[in-house]
């Protein structure tokens, strides 16, 4: 007879070995290894979280700690590839397989090991299509999270930094799962309920706060005018162009130049009020001098930023909030909505081929994607018009019945045509190409295609592919803004003069900017201390930022 | 260290009379540019020294673009690279001639 209630069975198994660890749910620091060692079996699927800021560091040098002899050949899903202990596991034989999103920091080991074959990849996803497996086929059999404070019936509060906790939980403690979570502190009463105690079976009380990675804080200070004009340029070009009120904003300097240049620039263009009202974002510090100036009506958070957490509960007018006043952000949702609910989505790069392809892989650096791919496409599903949106779905479509038209998702990448140590932007084949060949993947790890993109901006110009009418006009209209990289330099000039004649392609002057304007003056931050000022004080820079 | 001369005639001389300008500083991923109006009013010549090898065909073609688009008839121009991308060498030569359009 078929026995319905195995995993149940099991996941009670689990539990009961575990418990000789515990004080009723509540572990002690040092027993982390014992613990894991009794719940875990080899082969398991477990999600680590790694999110990209919290971190559930405790647990994660717990399983590296583990006896390879007793926990092995794991695979592990997980959103973030963040600490050193994350790839630890995979040189040790505790962990065998890996499906993942992003890797910023461990960028470079990854790659050498994925080289290596130390690591059998599944696949580098988007957020949101992470998530989704965890539902279908990728449903963890443990998950380890991380939380600012628990009860000891384990009613977790995860601070501002909720994450991705509440995704992995669902898909783990309703599907005969273990959730083990760590947190800085037991308390009597925790100030809000993120996830309610009847999910979580352990509490970890960690040895040191939990880590978070100051991912979205760029300095002021190290902008540079080749950013300030590639700012000024999209500013122009692209938000005010289309009226874009609805955005997500990708982290790198390019797009915190454009922050720092709503209430100075962009005010003075008049667009207060019509462009970058609502949004998708991280609480980006470079938004203070926006957010103070009356720009911001509203902002969702993925996750929350270091520094950022008083200001946050002193406007929470602009910003979601719990009933204790702190932020509650939520990976899941605010992908969705940056997925359906957003016109825009503008971002740096890497790399860009002729066809508009773009990757953050190069040939020693895997940095993995985030959230790019799900918020730089353009949602099929989407059924509700805006004027950016409709605009931009008129200037794609030329063929076929006016009345049904759909709209297009705008998805700018912004970038400089050389990147640090001149290496080129622009290029033939992307790195991704190679690196699938050399592992074995199916899929190259292609970041956003050519076919969602609607703009490329560079320092020499905006280049629109709506408007592009066939694979030629499309190459010379990116050759045409690659500046002095290879691909720039191999254009077809007459080409690109015609494509410039059609509006394909403007540069700085036929949008009426001189790039000698594009000076750091025009900032409404110059440094962290101007942001400092920006918020009355209430925002507090972690230390590496604090330079004065 | 590398060192290349490019040497362009120009249909018009540099406007404005400054005989001397310097912008930019010699810093990694920067450079300083020294205009000095000693050459006849139609040539134009530019010196670079780079730390950088192996560049020399994008260098050629940064000047050429600013000796078009500009005109700078009687620079001399020096200039002292720290390893600056071309889109910063652009912004410097033209920041160097808008600082020589001045009066004397």
């Amino acid at each position: 007879m078929t026995d319905w209630r195995s995993e149940k069975m099991a996941r009670d198994a689990r539990i009961e070995a575990g418990r000789v660890h515990a004080q009723g749910k509540v572990v002690r620091g040092d027993a982390v290894v014992d613990l894991l060692e009794a719940v875990l079996k080899p082969g398991d699927r477990i999600c680590l979280e790694g999110d990209n800021q919290k971190q559930a560091d405790c647990l994660a040098r717990g399983l590296a700690a583990c006896d390879p002899t007793k926990i092995h050949d794991l695979h592990m899903v997980q959103s973030g590839i963040v600490l050193p202990e994350h790839l630890d596991v995979f040189e040790t034989g505790i962990a065998k397989r890996l499906d993942y999103s992003y890797s910023g920091p461990q960028g470079g080991r990854i790659a050498k090991m994925l080289y290596g074959g130390q690591i059998e990849l599944g696949a580098v996803h988007t957020y949101l299509e992470l998530f989704a497996r965890y539902f279908v086929d990728l449903t963890p059999n443990v998950a380890l999270i991380a939380g600012v404070s628990a009860d000891r019936d384990g009613n977790l509060y995860t601070g501002p930094n909720t994450e991705d906790t509440p995704t992995v939980v669902e898909a783990t403690a309703f599907k005969n799962g273990v959730v083990i979570a760590q947190v800085n502190e037991i308390v009597e009463r925790v100030p809000r309920v993120d996830i309610p105690g009847d999910r979580i079976d352990f509490v970890v009380e960690a040895d040191t706060p939990f880590y978070v990675e100051p991912l979205f804080t760029r300095d002021p200070a190290a902008m540079t005018e080749t950013q300030i004009l590639i700012a000024m340029m999209a500013i122009k070009g692209i938000y005010a162009e289309y009226g874009v009120r609805r955005l997500n904003h990708g982290i790198g300097f390019g797009t915190a130049a454009i922050e720092l240049l709503l209430p100075t620039y962009a005010e003075k263009l008049g667009l207060k009020g019509k462009i970058a009202t609502h949004w998708a974002l991280n609480p980006h510090p470079t938004l203070i001098p926006a957010i103070e100036s009356g720009w911001v009506k509203q902002v969702h958070c993925f996750g929350s930023e270091v520094g950022m957490d008083r200001y946050i509960r002193e406007r929470s007018d602009v910003f979601f909030t719990g009933g204790d006043g702190s932020l509650r952000s939520n990976r899941a949702f605010c992908q969705t909505a940056g997925l359906y609910a957003c016109d825009m989505f503008i971002g740096a790069t890497l790399q860009i081929d002729l066809a508009g392809h773009s990757s953050t892989v190069t040939q020693n650096r895997v940095a993995g994607f985030g959230g790019a791919p799900n918020m730089g496409s353009d949602p099929h599903g989407r059924r509700h018009p805006s004027d950016a949106w409709m605009k931009a779905g008129h200037e794609a479509e030329i063929v076929g019945d006016p009345a049904l038209m759909r709209g297009r998702k705008l998805v700018v990448q912004l970038v400089e045509t050389f990147g640090d140590k001149l290496v080129p932007t622009f290029v033939e084949k992307l790195d991704a190409l190679e690196l699938a060949k050399k592992t074995g993947l199916q899929l190259a790890p292609v970041m956003i295609y050519g076919d969602d993109v609607t703009h490329i901006v560079t320092e020499e110009g905006i280049a629109n592919l709506l408007l592009c009418r066939n694979a030629d006009e499309r190459e010379q209209a990116i050759r045409g803004v690659a500046g002095y990289t290879e691909v720039g330099r191999g254009r077809d000039r007459a080409m690109v003069q015609h494509l410039r004649e059609r509006g394909v392609i403007r540069r700085p002057e036929d949008l009426g900017i001189e790039p000698l304007d594009a000076d750091r003056s025009l900032l409404a931050a110059k440094s962290i201390k101007d942001l400092v000022h920006w918020s009355g004080g209430l925002y507090e820079p972690p230390a590496r930022f604090r330079n004065w | 260290m590398e060192t290349l001369h490019f040497r362009h005639s120009t249909q018009k001389a540099a406007s404005g009379s400054k005989p001397m300008a310097i912008t930019g500083v010699v810093a990694s991923g920067n450079l300083e540019v020294l205009l000095e109006r000693v050459l006849p009013p139609d040539a134009c010549e530019v010196a670079i020294e780079t730390p950088v090898g192996g560049y020399g065909d994008v260098w050629e073609a940064v000047v050429a673009d600013f000796v078009a688009r500009t005109q700078p008839g009687g620079l001399r121009i020096s200039i002292n690279d720290g390893g600056a991308r071309p889109d910063t060498v652009s912004l410097r030569l033209a920041q160097g001639a808008r600082l020589m359009e001045a009066s004397a």
